[in-house]
């Protein structure tokens, strides 16, 4: 009898798709890589944190590799955060931060209480920027080369571990 | 209970949750006077898919960023962009994850394509049977094949010497 | 003294019940090759244990929830002693632990079931049957044991307190929803373990089929009643009025429906006319297949859900695993031993055989797109090809067209004959139908809304195509034998009559609410009116009340239609003090042609005025009316005679005996 190779196509299509479902184990699937990975930071026009006069634009960031912190003061987790970050400027990274959603006095009293690692805070109580840089929750972080170019972005908390696991290299893996 | 960092974290996803809900107080129901832009701000709301919350649209999420995403799109319908426009916008932020109807490009040629030659396969698949089968058309069980099934079924109950002969 | 071991005991019962699986599974297989009788009848007895003793296990689970043991890992996870009885008691299945227990009771329970009404099957196909689901019974008690235990003590520091159980999962739709859901995936196990058997054993004559029949349908009506009160629950539950989501989880149920009806009819042919034999058995496989897919799915952590659980990847692993043993394996055994016969039944293209078959391609078509829409972000993401959402916009612009073309084949087949009729005389007997279901199509709109809407008639036309060719058959035997003329219709034929006028009922009410519902986002606080669809609401008060373990904002609502008070309702946001969390608990004024809905948002800046989604929803009930009488029909097709047949003969060959 002619032999009816039509009949191991249902399991052709099982061990395919069984596959497929055995690669997706264990990623996470809430994780996302940022739709602005590559590129230039959005452009912006907002003023600084520490003063109300001063307006700074995406080309402060040019020169040289920076990690861009969103953070804000009514966010437990950022305050978590901050030693983390504390310890990335003691290393020599160049950090800014955005004070995301936020009121002017908050964010003042929030850096006087758990220490300023940021060169300079940009403040955005509109929260456009985080708009813009695709930012759904604080604490988020992006590494931005020295043309200006997002290559990391970091949703969440950045943990201990983080600081050498992580952040340290791909600072150094972009300058 | 003992206290697992995995919980922890959940604790102080819910705290922040919470925290976010309580400042997000800003009045986010967007109205509009022409009935059009309402129905494309009620549909844009629908089919944009909230990127914090697990599996809600934009529309259905009381997440802050799903407000902020409202106010957005509410903000550029009264601009005059168009409803691509907006989508496009959306996904230069947050990436292709947030459009539910996902755009036909190579990628998802399988997705949009799969059941359209599913029907095709089957209507041959069909073509196939009948054809195949018309020349050799036989009648149905009549009653007394019908009959001689049902014997056959009975004649099962606790026989074993019968079921053997079967193998 | 006991109570204090219970978790002990029922953990001992667990593996009590593995080592009967696998003893059911391994010792009547064997045989039934070398061909036995003693070994074959080990299947019964084990059948019987397995069942008593993971009932005992689920019983020091509940007793465990019941008396607060929060020593127990899962149930200080899942409860608190604030939490009402009935909700403590249906915590029990409110997390992955208890409900893969309950999952696998209720396998032991159907495995039980086909022991005790099938004594009357050829020895070694009982069997084989039992050793089937045995297999995958012995599979999900290794992986309860192995991952899920959910009679893992915390020792020696219990806490005084448990976590409280998902606010979400407080609810009464929720203490039922997961027993039927499971109840039907787990119900698929028998028709697969039936064609397992059959192909094990070469014979795969029409025989099988018959005795699956009411095993499938039965399957099949609990899933639709779970799938139904799913949907009913998202709707009243998660605060947004929608019914159905499209969310991996839902469509992780839908799928096995939607094998599982293809199935249904697909075994009805190759019963009565014994074609499409190799097809029913493939079906009968990947309908099981697709239930346990939506377990992995729901329980690997692969997917994000409102409905799934946490999860953890060891676990998802080992699902895979089962899945592609049991999956693999019987694909496999399909491939080598599929029946050769070619059947020898020929039909046309005008025939209720070729009916049937265009229902099972479209039914099939519909269950690939709900696969490939929830798994294409999964595959794709697992090729790194990036990150993409597959949402209702997707689902409803493939399954609405599909829909209408499974309606022009379910009013059309009943009507056709077996084998080949010819198109004039099918004609013949639909124009009339047509007509009808044509004009009542095009009235309505006008009657409801009093202007003329093509969705609206598109689906109303399908429903009516659908129920009105079913009044033929009546017809005709009042015409012949009078008023006791329909009478002799069997069961079964109402069975059909009963799940397409539910299909029907079901597609009245998607196209009704989808098309005329209200629905507005207003700010609302006290003395504030809106109208909304032709209601007026109007918020008289706000208070805050107090629950047994929740704080809770509620407003009254005061509905007017002209100067008639329609009803009071009472929305409340509920913050559950133990898990932290707020709850959208929405008010309902019920009615078979519309619901009204009003749920409460955020509390606005000022504090004094709430965000609220007032919605008026048209026929939104026959939604779920129409699954409920589609359950009743596949149950009333079990009642049919033939099946008490075989049931009467077992009693006076046992009577003689």
């Amino acid at each position: 009898m002619k032999k009816r190779y039509w009949l191991f196509v249902p399991l052709l299509i099982f061990v395919v798709l069984a596959f497929l479902l055995w690669q997706g184990l264990g990623r996470d699937p809430s994780h996302r890589d940022s739709a602005l990975l590559e590129k230039p930071f959005p452009a912006f026009s907002l003023t600084t944190l520490e003063n109300d006069e001063r307006t700074v634009d995406a080309s402060l960031l040019e020169g040289q590799v920076t990690l861009v912190n969103v953070w804000g003061e009514w966010c437990p987790t950022c305050k978590r955060e901050m030693p983390q970050l504390l310890t990335l400027a003691e290393r020599g990274v160049h950090l800014v931060g955005v004070d995301y959603k936020d009121t002017r006095d908050k964010g003042q009293g929030f850096l006087e209480e758990f220490g300023n690692p940021f060169a300079l805070n940009i403040f955005d109580p509109e929260g456009s920027l985080g708009f813009d840089l695709g930012v759904y929750g604080a604490p988020e972080s992006f590494i931005v080369d020295a043309r200006g170019n997002i290559r990391y972005h970091h949703t969440g908390y950045i943990t201990p571990e983080d600081v050498e696991d992580v952040i340290l290299p791909e600072i150094r893996r972009w300058q | 209970m003992a206290v697992t960092p995995k919980a922890l974290m959940r604790a102080l996803i819910a705290a922040v949750a919470i925290l976010l809900a309580a400042t997000a107080g800003a009045d986010d129901l967007h109205r509009f006077d022409d009935p059009a832009l309402q129905a494309r701000y009620s549909e844009l709301i629908a089919t944009l898919r909230c990127p914090k919350c697990e599996n809600q649209a934009i529309g259905d999420s009381g997440s802050p960023i799903a407000g902020d995403m409202r106010t957005h799109v509410a903000r550029a319908l009264r601009r005059g962009d168009s409803d691509d426009d907006i989508r496009q916008a959306m996904v230069e932020r947050f990436g292709d994850y947030v459009l539910y109807r996902p755009r036909l490009e190579w990628r998802t040629v399988a997705l949009w394509a799969g059941p359209g030659v599913g029907v095709l396969l089957g209507l041959a698949a069909i073509a196939a049977v009948i054809r195949s089968r018309r020349d050799e058309r036989a009648e149905a069980l009549d009653d007394d094949e019908q009959q001689r099934l049902d014997t056959l079924l009975s004649r099962h109950q606790g026989n074993d010497d019968q079921d053997r002969s079967h193998q | 003294m006991l109570i204090e071991i219970l978790p002990e005991i029922g953990l001992y019962a667990m593996m009590l019940a593995l080592a009967m699986a696998l003893v059911q599974a391994i010792v009547p297989l064997a045989g039934s090759l070398t061909r036995r009788p003693l070994w074959m009848s080990y299947a019964g007895p084990m059948a019987w244990g397995q069942a008593l003793f993971l009932l005992v296990a689920f019983v020091c689970l509940a007793l465990g929830f019941l008396f607060n043991d929060f020593s127990v890992d899962y149930i200080a996870g899942n409860a608190n002693s604030q939490l009402p009885w009935y909700y403590r008691l249906s915590a029990v299945w409110g997390g992955h632990e208890g409900s893969v227990l309950l999952w696998s009771m209720m396998m032991a329970f159907w495995g039980l079931a086909v022991s005790v009404f099938s004594r009357n099957l050829p020895r070694d196909m009982l069997a084989r049957v039992l050793s089937v689901l045995g297999m995958i019974n012995a599979g999900f008690l290794l992986f309860i044991l192995a991952t899920s235990s959910p009679f893992e003590r915390i020792l020696p520091a219990p806490p005084m307190e448990g976590a409280d159980l998902n606010p979400l999962l407080q609810d009464p739709g929720l203490i039922v929803h997961p027993p039927m859901l499971y109840m039907g995936y787990v119900g698929f196990s028998v028709a697969f373990a039936f064609a397992l058997a059959a192909l094990m054993g070469g014979r795969l004559d029409a025989a099988w089929t018959r005795w699956a029949r009411p095993w499938t349908n039965l399957a099949w009506a609990f899933l639709s009643v779970g799938i139904a009160l799913g949907s009913w629950w998202a709707y009243y539950e998660l605060g947004w009025g929608g019914w159905w989501f499209w969310d991996p989880v839902e469509n992780a149920s839908l799928m096995p429906w939607l094998a599982g009806t293809a199935l249904m009819h697909s075994l009805a042919v190759t019963e009565k006319r014994g074609g499409f034999k190799s097809w029913t058995v493939l079906l009968a496989i990947v309908t099981f297949s697709l239930s346990l897919l939506g377990t992995f799915l729901v329980r690997s952590g692969v997917l994000t859900s409102v409905h799934a659980f946490a999860n953890d990847p060891s676990r998802g692993t080992f699902i895979l695993v089962l899945l592609g043993l049991t999956v693999g394996a019987s694909l496999t055994l399909y491939a080598f031993r599929a029946p050769r016969v070619k059947s020898p039944l020929g039909f046309g293209w005008l025939s209720r055989d070729a009916m049937l078959l265009f229902n099972n391609i479209v039914l099939l078509v519909m269950t690939v797109t709900v696969l490939l829409g929830t798994l294409y972000p999964l595959i794709l993401d697992s090729l790194n090809m990036g990150k993409i959402s597959v949402g209702p916009p997707y689902f409803n612009a493939l399954i609405v067209p599909l829909t209408v073309a499974l309606g022009l084949f379910m009013g059309a087949g009943p009507v056709t004959r077996w084998k080949q009729m010819t198109a004039r005389e099918l004609i013949k007997r639909l124009w009339l139908s047509a007509a009808v279901s044509l004009a009542v199509a095009l009235m309505i709109p006008w009657l409801y809304d009093g202007a003329w809407s093509l969705p609206v008639s598109l689906g109303l036309l399908v429903a009516a195509w659908i129920v009105v060719p079913l009044a033929r058959e009546p017809l005709i035997l009042i015409r012949r034998f009078g008023l006791r003329g329909p009478g002799k219709l069997s069961r079964s034929h109402y069975g059909m009559v009963l799940g397409h006028i539910g299909m029907a009922v079901t597609i009245v009410g998607v196209t009704m609410v989808s098309n005329y519902d209200h629905a507005d986002n207003v700010r609302m606080s006290p003395g504030r009116s809106v109208e909304v669809g032709g209601y007026s609401f109007t918020m008289t008060q706000l208070n805050e009340t107090r629950g047994p373990n929740y704080l809770s904002d509620r407003a009254t609502i005061r509905v007017t239609q002209g100067d008639r008070l329609v009803t009071l309702l009472h929305p409340e946001k509920r913050f559950f003090t133990t898990r932290r969390q707020a709850m959208t608990e929405t008010a309902l004024d019920n009615g078979l042609t519309r619901d009204l809905y009003v749920a409460m948002g955020e509390a606005l800046d000022d504090g004094e005025s709430w965000a609220m989604r007032i919605q008026v929803k048209p026929f939104v009930r026959w939604l779920w009316l129409g699954a409920l009488l589609m359950a009743a029909g596949g149950i009333l097709a079990v009642c049919d005679k033939r099946y008490r047949h075989r049931s009467r003969t077992r009693q006076t060959m046992e009577a003689r005996a």
